[in-house]
């Protein structure tokens, strides 16, 4: 493996909100191309605030966290933006803009790469959109280009979210809780196409995720964050039961049917 | 603390024994309030010429039927000054006021200081009447439309500034952040995470401000401000009664029909 192979590398990175506790206690990460990184561990641990502080939508408090070996941690502005382009980032499903067509969505993309006044008049480069229709086609939303963005049903709009992100080209994608508020059976299409788009362009990945399950079957590696701190990193399979309680706390983790209580 | 242990169960109501305490002072308050204003009423009114009032109104409604047909011929000018003193009013009002409500907007606010300094702006132009303002620009610009033009511009800058800014900070934040994580700039986070959020109430806040100020655009000629206003003084000073009705008559028609266009665009934008 060369050293360009390292996509990400987080050094003692810290976060504390203005007038709060700390809720980031030091953390040490590292992603090479093509990795899958799921974090997963309770609500308020701290998972959205570590990929926020990532690129930047929250400045992170102290540490260092390189992109391909440059320093990414305390940008401002131009520079900032330049880095964000980098990164693509995928939120929950109602983090597309209602009222702008699919194609919009889309294309909204590509705004760190386009002038103001193209951008306003809507006047994207040919190969930008050439490469949205493309998008559109493999995660499966052919011919739906025109459609408003509050006429999708969650999957679709998940899936104009993931090509939103792909469509900037990134080079690390951070993605929170893509499937909350998808159907099982949605969520493990969405969690699919996602793998199979990191796989396609030897991205890295870090994915926070509620479902242990999905993050035990589409991951190379997981990380169990409790109160702002790594307690659990490890392959899917190292991920015990007794693993599970360090990360969430106490409690019965077998899957089979609670016992019939009248037997 | 509206739970309490009786007899081993819990009883719950909705308010504290001192809440229904406030509650009826509160209400005995505002009955005294309103016996003592009436009676202030009462002692400054002649009521013989509130007596009077029934035989009053039958006099004026009899001189004013049948309104004056003919006379409808002079009134397109000034209708016409008067459709554009609120249309144009209205296009400036607009123009001031999406900036003043981004200035003022807790979530797009460059600076805390400047945020309020555009509230001061908005409340200003809110607390005074536009027949005040009206009063004010025919003295500086003398009578007539732009006088009239003015006021209804100064009035509604506060009107859709204060309406569009509440409506910019209740938009939704993650559209706003998945454009900002994109890596696009600032101006481009407006425009395509702000912007498309608040459109709707733009348009509605607008429509429904160019309403009002056809209303409002009719009296603004009372105080010499131009417009239909100005005829509709000229006539009750002369004691014109018949014009006078006209006068109402196509009033009610116009405001009718900015009420009808004001709602198709609302309807349009949603
Ligand atoms: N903007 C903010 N200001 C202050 N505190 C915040 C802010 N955002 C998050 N926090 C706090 O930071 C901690 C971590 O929050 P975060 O959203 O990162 O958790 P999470 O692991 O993503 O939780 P969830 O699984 O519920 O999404 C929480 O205690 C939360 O209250
Ligand atoms: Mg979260």
């Amino acid at each position: 493996m060369s050293g360009n192979d390292k996509v990400l590398q987080i050094r003692a990175l810290r976060k504390s909100y203005p007038g709060g506790v700390e809720v980031l206690h030091g953390l040490d990460i590292d992603l090479r191309a093509g990795e899958f990184l799921t974090v997963i561990g309770p609500s308020g641990a701290g998972k959205s605030t570590l990929l926020r502080c990532i690129n930047g939508l929250v400045p992170a408090s102290a540490g260092s966290c390189r992109l391909r070996g440059a320093e990414i941690l305390g940008l401002r502005g131009a520079e900032m933006r330049a880095a964000r382009r980098r990164i693509g980032m995928i939120f929950q499903a109602h983090a597309l803009v209602d009222r702008l067509t699919v194609m919009e969505n889309v294309l909204s993309g590509r705004l760190g790469y386009t002038g103001f006044w193209s951008s306003w008049a809507r006047r994207f480069p040919p190969g930008d959109v050439a490469g949205a229709f493309r998008l559109l086609e493999r995660v499966g939303l052919e011919g739906y280009e025109d459609r408003r963005a509050d006429r999708l049903s969650g999957g679709q709009r998940q899936r104009v979210g993931i090509a939103r992100a792909l469509l900037q080209s990134p080079e690390l994608l951070l993605v929170d809780e893509p499937t909350a508020s998808l159907d099982p059976k949605t969520a493990r299409q969405i969690m699919r196409l996602l793998r199979e788009l990191a796989a396609e362009n030897n991205l890295a990945v870090i994915a926070n995720l509620h479902d242990v399950g999905l993050a035990r079957m589409f991951s190379d590696r997981i990380i169990g964050l409790n109160a702002g701190t790594i307690v659990f990193e490890g392959a899917p399979g190292e991920l015990t039961d007794s693993e599970l309680s360090t990360i969430y706390g106490e409690e019965d983790w077998s899957t089979e049917e609670v016992a019939d209580v009248s037997a | 603390m509206p739970v309490r242990e009786e007899n081993a169960t819990k009883v719950w109501q909705r308010r504290t024994p001192r809440g229904r305490l406030a509650l009826w002072a509160g209400w005995a308050l505002a009955l005294a309030v309103l016996v003592a204003c009436a009676r202030q009423i009462s002692e400054g009114t002649l009521w013989v010429f509130v007596a009077d009032a029934h035989r009053q109104a039958a006099d004026l409604l009899a001189r004013m039927v049948p309104p004056d047909p003919g006379y409808m011929g002079v009134l397109w000018r000034p209708l016409w000054d008067t459709v554009n003193i609120a249309t144009l009013g209205t296009l400036l009002a607009v123009a001031a006021a999406v900036p003043l409500a981004f200035l003022a907007a807790k979530n797009t606010t460059p600076h805390p200081a400047v945020r309020q300094t555009a509230l001061l702006m908005i409340v200003s132009s809110r607390s005074i009447n536009t027949l005040i303002w009206a009063i004010l620009f025919v003295i500086l610009f003398g009578p007539g439309v732009v006088a009239g033009i003015a006021a209804i511009t100064l009035r509604s800058i506060g009107f859709i500034a204060k309406l569009l800014y509440e409506a910019v900070e209740e938009i939704a934040v993650d559209p706003v952040e998945a454009i900002r994580a994109t890596g696009g700039s600032p101006g481009q986070v407006l425009t395509y995470g702000i912007f498309p959020q608040v459109f709707p109430s733009f348009v509605g806040v607008s429509v429904f401000r160019w309403d009002i100020n056809i209303r409002e655009s009719t009296i603004v000629g009372l105080v010499g401000a131009g417009g239909i206003g100005l005829q509709l003084d000229a006539s009750v000073n002369a004691l014109r009664w018949s014009q006078v009705s006209t006068i109402l008559v196509i009033v009610f028609l116009m405001v009718v029909f900015s009420e009808w266009i004001s709602a198709r665009v609302r309807k349009a934008v949603l």
